[in-house]
C-alpha cells in the first residue's frame, strides 16, 4: 500500500511521518496531540452523544456527523474526539485522524485502508498494543459513518 | 554513594521504609541540588510513550516499560549488556540512588523498579503518589527533556530466580499463595482484558486454581500513595489470607499491575520471597493442558497433581 490511495491530506500527513526519524516522528504526534480541537459546545454539554473506542488504552470517544451538501458545497462528514490530555498518545492519533478526515466525503473516509495506522512508521517506537487503538478508532469511524449513512434515505439513491 | 532514607511515621510501619519517597521529600531534595552530582537519578516511567514530553519533574529523565525494558525478539527483557547501556545513558550508576515515579498511581513506575531490580540494581524508591500526585499537589514540571550526563554502568546478568516466575514454576506453585490482581471481570472469566482496554488475545478467561482475587488498586489510596501497613495487612493477610514467612507469586495480565502488589508484599510487608508471573494471563490463558478455574471460587489444586 501506498500514500496514493489516500485522501490528500491523509496522504500529507504520512509523508511528512515518514520523512522523520522515529525520535522526530514521536514529537510530530505530540503536536498533533495538542492541535486535537475541542468539541463544540453542544457536545461538551452531551457525553451520550459520543461513543467510546474501547480498544484504546485511554478512554477516547468520539462521534461522526454529516453535513448536507448545500449549494456548491457537497455534503461532508465532521469528525468530534474527546480524549484527556493525560493520554498524549490517544490524542494524537485522534488528531492525526481528525486533520486527514474532517470534511471529506463518507466516500473518501470509507475508501481509506483499514491499516492506514500502520503507515505512519509508529508501530516500533509505540508499540502494537498501543497502534491497535489507532486502527479501531479509524474502524469506529468508518462504522459510524456508514450507520449515518443507513438512516439517510438520500445517501441510497 | 546513596541517597539518605526519608524518615516519616508512615513509611517507619513498613517493613522497608528506604523503598518510598514523599514528593515532599523530592521537591526538597531537588530544591537541594541532589540531582546535580549522578547521587539521585529521578526516572519517569508511564503507560503513555509521550506523557513525560507534556510535562515532567525537572531533571527527571524517561524510560519506556515497552520500548526501553523489553527486548523486541525474545519476549524477554534486556539483557545487562543492553541495561547497562540503557541505564548509564539515563545518568544512573550502579551506587546511583534512583526513584521511579509515573502515572496510574505508578503501576508502570513499580514495573519499572521490578525491572532494575532484576538487575539488581540496589537502591531503587518509588514516589509515593507518583506523577498525579505531584501534579495534584501544583509542584514544578518542565518539558524540557533531561539531557543527562552519561554515567557508567557495569554490565551486570539478570537474576530472574529471586524475583521472578514462570509458567513451570507457577504450574508447580498451585495450591499455595497465588494472588491474581487483575478485575474482578477477568478473574471470574467474564473477560480477558481490562475493562476499557484493548483485547491482548487471551483465549479463555478465568485464573488459575487456587489464586487469590485482590485486584491491584486496592493497595493504593485515592491520591496513588500506598495503603498504610495496618490497611495493606487487613487485605493480604487477612482478606487473601497470606501468612507471614509466605512464599508468593502474583499474576495479572502481562506483569505490569502485579508489580504494584510485588512491590506491597515484598517492600511494605516484608514477604521475603514474593515474585511475579510476567507471563500472567496472556500466557497461562492460552497455554496448552494448563487448568484453569472459571468464577469466583479460588478453586481446587487439579486431580492428579
Amino acid at each position: 500500500m501506498n500514500t496514493s490511495a489516500l485522501p490528500a491530506a491523509l496522504a500529507d500527513i504520512v509523508d511528512d511521518f515518514q520523512a522523520l526519524t522515529e525520535a522526530e516522528r514521536l514529537q510530530l504526534l505530540l503536536e498533533f496531540s495538542q492541535g486535537l480541537p475541542e468539541l463544540p459546545e453542544r457536545l461538551r454539554d452531551h457525553p451520550e452523544l459520543l461513543e467510546q473506542v474501547v480498544e484504546c488504552q485511554t478512554p477516547l470517544f468520539l462521534t461522526v456527523e454529516t453535513e448536507q451538501a448545500d449549494g456548491d458545497s457537497p455534503e461532508r462528514v465532521r469528525l468530534y474526539f474527546k480524549a484527556p490530555k493525560e493520554a498524549p498518545t490517544t490524542r494524537g492519533f485522534a488528531g492525526v485522524l481528525h486533520e486527514g478526515l474532517d470534511g471529506l466525503s463518507a466516500a473518501e473516509i470509507l475508501a481509506v485502508p483499514d491499516d492506514m495506522p500502520e503507515l505512519l512508521g509508529l508501530t516500533r517506537a509505540i508499540t502494537p498494543l498501543r497502534m491497535r487503538g489507532m486502527t479501531a478508532m479509524l474502524g469506529r469511524i468508518k462504522r459510524k459513518v456508514v450507520a449515518s449513512g443507513d438512516r439517510q434515505p438520500s445517501a441510497q439513491s | 554513594m546513596t541517597y539518605p532514607v526519608e524518615q516519616n511515621e508512615k513509611f517507619a510501619a513498613y517493613a522497608h521504609p528506604d523503598r518510598l519517597v514523599s514528593t515532599e521529600w523530592l521537591a526538597t531534595a531537588i530544591e537541594d541540588g541532589a540531582l546535580d552530582g549522578g547521587n539521585l537519578v529521578v526516572v519517569e516511567s508511564d503507560e503513555d510513550v509521550l506523557l513525560y514530553e507534556t510535562g515532567h519533574i525537572p531533571g527527571a529523565v524517561k524510560i519506556d516499560w515497552h520500548t526501553d525494558l523489553n527486548d523486541e525478539v525474545t519476549r524477554d527483557y534486556v539483557d545487562g549488556e543492553a541495561f547497562a547501556a540503557l541505564v548509564a545513558s539515563k545518568g544512573i550508576s550502579r551506587d546511583s540512588t534512583v526513584v521511579i515515579y509515573g502515572d496510574k498511581s505508578n503501576w508502570w513506575a513499580a514495573y519499572a523498579l521490578w525491572v532494575f531490580t532484576l538487575f539488581g540494581h540496589e537502591d531503587v524508591r518509588l514516589l509515593d503518589g507518583g506523577r498525579d500526585k505531584w501534579i495534584a499537589e501544583g509542584r514544578a514540571l518542565s518539558t524540557v527533556t533531561t539531557a543527562a550526563t552519561p554515567a557508567d554502568y557495569p554490565v551486570v546478568e539478570r537474576d530472574d530466580a529471586p524475583i521472578r516466575a514462570f509458567k513451570d514454576d507457577v504450574l508447580a506453585h498451585v495450591g499455595r499463595p497465588l494472588i491474581d490482581v487483575r478485575s474482578t471481570e477477568e478473574y471470574t472469566g467474564q473477560r480477558t482484558h481490562m475493562p476499557a482496554y484493548p483485547e491482548e488475545g487471551a483465549l479463555r478467561g478465568g485464573h488459575i486454581p487456587t489464586a487469590a482475587s485482590i485486584p491491584w488498586a486496592r493497595a493504593a489510596a485515592g491520591d496513588g500513595t500506598y495503603r498504610n501497613r495496618g490497611e495493606l495487612e487487613a487485605l493480604y493477610l487477612g482478606e487473601a489470607g497470606l501468612n507471614e514467612g509466605d512464599d508468593v507469586v502474583a499474576y495479572c495480565r502481562i506483569g505490569e499491575r502485579s508489580s504494584h502488589t510485588w512491590f506491597a508484599l515484598k517492600y511494605l510487608l516484608g514477604f521475603e520471597t514474593v515474585r511475579n508471573y510476567d507471563g500472567s494471563w496472556t500466557e497461562w490463558g492460552n497455554a496448552v493442558r494448563v487448568p484453569i478455574v472459571k468464577g469466583a471460587e479460588r478453586g481446587a489444586v487439579p486431580a492428579g497433581r
